[in-house]
């Protein structure tokens, strides 16, 4: 399957660019010959059934996965095995994950303030000055110096967000965020999500997240099997599917 | 229209009528079997708490000093115990062989650790800047008034130290004002050899070679702490200092030979002292080649690996008797002629790595045990492999395997005595050496509950501690 590539794509700036993707796990080929593009401020949505391959793509992204064959630039730099390259790469990547994997022993304004300190080298009070600005951005300031696990799942999720937008990355990853929450606290992420969106971040998201695709996705990948099964904006991707697979899909996940 | 919902206000849960009688119907006579139990327990109690009481405590001489008090009273009919026999070889059991006139290296040694050490277990009193600087404050005052203004000196550069290092480097650390990384790191490393060199000549030509080498070596591991990693905090600077000024303080005060103090060779330490010595270093050095190692066996680096594990299992697979025996006798085998390693140094050596391999397999299972999110997370954040284990996974897994880590210093704690192999009397070895002291024959019982007791109070004081960090970590591990 691949990219539809027209003129006024070519101009744009790639933020990722992927060309014929393999994976296997062993024996197992979970990715098949993917090809993919995402220009800056783009935001694109993957969805699919389980076992697609679709959170392993984006793993792929930030090197959490090791792909065998095929070739991706983030920013135009090359993911290889070179550590220097993937520790440049993952400072401009975001990524959040199903299970929003805070550091539990540390605050919230700590798990924050850690990264800039450390790894950008930002003083101490930039940093918390920064950190408060996140937090008051995705909503939740009072909870600065209490723990993760007394904040509620949707709570943790956007202090993952505010955690990563800390880092001020190119393109933000989401791998499934709202599946372990309750429909109330997705209501709150996907406010967050739409808002970030909205303010020109590049995002790449999978998600099961129907609606939040409609509102917000400049594009929608539906992969099966490991391969991109179709690619298209949401109107025509929503009304009028290419495939046989993607309106079965489809039909099972809207009709309730 | 819908209606307004409010939720009911909580009300507070009922309490069950509670009391002893109630308390003791509940949990000690509930069903027959366990009445029987209870009786029977409180048989055991009575038949034999009162016996020892009367013979530990109440039928004992405490006050005297020679054994005629002993033999008075157990002539007199109350067979109790002797402890004047203790009071009287206190010195012994506490120091060793120590000079009764240098006894105070080893107290000033001791009291400047306990004071460094005292805010961390006492967090709640001691837990303000301003309560830990009076402390400190009132330490060195103390100090002053027992051993003069040297030590009061010494203590108060010591303790004052990681504050002053604090305010120094407010700014950023040296690293990054070179821009090019590696000549700054080159550039550190140079310096902080130039300083530590300087620092030796200096200390050589004014006060002789012995302590020369020490001091200067520990100037320089300063000075790579202060140009590499200085972003440290007050307490960061305090464990710094303790791991690098410390020790060699502590060495050059009980070894002497140094600043006018006579020397006090190793074979004359002993007791509680001794015991100390052993298992504090042994504790501190432990830890950080337990977590290496560790690091090290889950690393995928086959070189590392196999190396870690070799050195693991082979550790584990032979008694902490044996390696010792082997340290004492078989290692001075393998030197050239006429270079000789202090007995008490190889048997510090043999322990720490004894006991490293230990803790390694137990931190290892608190590696394991980290959901691999934390990793994914650390390492989508861009964090390089050290500093993501040192801020992110090694204190989670610290705090997660306190029990495993308790456990061994209990145990390192208790193998002390094993130095016995190598010629050294620690506590329970002064115990043994005591009982063969003809004037006290026939009060030897006395010598080894003393020990026990002295034993019981340190592992207990260090399991309830670690009871106590357990506690004080939990609510945030959810």
């Amino acid at each position: 399957m691949t990219t539809t590539t027209t003129p006024e794509r070519k101009e744009r700036e790639l933020v990722v660019s992927i060309s014929g993707l393999n994976k296997w796990f062993d024996d197992f080929h979970v990715l098949k010959n993917i090809n993919l593009e995402v220009g800056k401020g783009e935001k694109l949505v993957i969805c699919g059934p389980s076992g697609s391959g679709k959170s392993t793509l984006i793993r792929c992204i930030n090197r959490l996965e090791i792909h065998q064959q095929g070739k991706i630039f983030v920013g135009g730099i090359e993911l290889t095995n070179d550590v220097k390259r993937i520790d440049k790469i993952r400072r401009e990547t975001g990524m959040l994950f199903q299970n929003f994997n805070l550091f539990p022993h540390m605050t919230v304004l700590e798990n924050l303030t850690l990264s800039p300190i450390w790894i950008r080298k930002m003083p101490l009070k930039e940093a918390r000055e920064l950190a408060f600005q996140y937090l008051e951005r995705v909503r939740i300031p009072d909870l600065a110096h209490k723990f993760p696990g007394q904040c509620s799942g949707g709570q943790q999720q956007r202090v993952a967000i505010a955690r990563c937008l800390c880092m001020n990355p190119k393109i933000m990853l989401f791998d499934e965020p709202t599946s372990a929450l309750d429909p109330e606290m997705i209501k709150e992420v996907l406010d967050v999500m739409i808002d970030l969106a909205h303010s020109g971040m590049t995002m790449l998201c999978v998600t099961h997240e129907m609606g939040f695709a409609r509102t917000v996705a400049d594009r929608i990948v539906f992969m099966d099997e490991g391969e991109i099964v179709e690619e298209n904006d949401p109107e025509t991707f929503f009304n009028h599917p290419k495939y046989d697979r993607t309106s079965q899909f489809l039909g099972q996940i809207l009709n309730h | 229209m819908a209606e307004k919902w409010q939720p009911k206000p909580s009300t507070p849960s009922p309490r069950l009528a509670t009391g002893y009688m109630r308390w003791s119907k509940n949990n000690l006579f509930s069903t027959p079997g366990n009445t029987l139990l209870t009786l029977l327990s409180i048989a055991i109690l009575v038949l034999t708490v009162p016996p020892l009481l009367r013979w530990g405590i109440l039928d004992a001489t405490w006050l005297g000093d020679s054994r005629g008090v002993c033999d008075d009273a157990s002539q007199g009919g109350s067979a109790g115990a002797c402890w004047v026999f203790i009071r009287v070889r206190m010195g012994v059991f506490l120091y060793g062989f120590y000079p009764l006139v240098e006894r105070w290296r080893v107290n000033f040694t001791f009291i400047i650790l306990a004071v460094a050490l005292m805010p961390l277990f006492a967090p709640a009193l001691l837990g303000t800047t301003a309560r830990k600087v009076s402390l400190f404050l009132a330490a060195t005052a103390t100090i002053f008034l027992l051993y003069g203004p040297t030590p009061a000196a010494f203590s108060a550069c010591y303790l004052f130290a990681p504050y002053a290092l604090d305010r120094l480097f407010q700014g950023k650390p040296f690293l990054e004002l070179i821009s090019n990384q590696l000549l700054a790191i080159l550039a550190g490393i140079g310096l902080a050899i130039v300083i530590g060199l300087s620092v030796y000549y200096a200390v050589f030509l004014t006060l002789g070679d012995k302590a020369a080498g020490a001091i200067g070596l520990t100037s320089l591991v300063l000075t790579v702490f202060l140009l590499f990693i200085s972003r440290l905090t007050a307490a960061g600077w305090h464990w710094v200092l303790l791991f690098t000024v410390y020790p060699v303080f502590a060495f050059f005060m009980l070894v002497g030979d140094v600043f006018g103090m006579p020397l006090v060779e190793t074979h004359f330490w002993g007791g509680l002292f001794l015991t100390l010595v052993v298992a504090g270093t042994g504790m501190a050095t432990a830890l950080p080649i337990g977590i290496l190692l560790a690091l090290g066996r889950r690393s995928t680096l086959p070189v590392i690996k196999v190396l870690c594990v070799s050195f693991i299992e082979f550790v584990r697979g032979v008694p902490l008797v044996s390696v010792l025996f082997m340290a004492s006798v078989m290692f001075p085998l393998f030197l050239p002629e006429n270079v000789t390693f202090n007995k008490l140094l190889r048997a510090l050596v043999g322990i720490a790595f004894f006991y490293a391999a230990y803790m390694a397999e137990v931190i290892r299972g608190g590696l394991q045990a980290i959901p691999k999110g934390q990793y994914e997370a650390a390492m989508a954040l861009g964090w390089p492999y050290w500093k993501m284990m040192g801020l992110i996974i090694i204190p989670q897994t610290l705090r997660l395997v306190i029990p495993g880590l308790a456990n061994n210093f209990l145990s390192l704690l208790k193998d002390t005595t094993l130095v016995a192999v190598i010629g050294l009397l620690d506590l329970l070895g002064v115990a043994k050496a005591s009982m063969a002291d003809a004037e006290w024959l026939g009060f030897t019982k006395e010598a080894y509950i003393f020990a026990a007791v002295i034993f019981w109070i340190f592992c207990f004081a260090i399991s309830r501690y670690s009871v106590h960090l357990e506690k004080s970590y939990h609510p945030s591990q959810q």
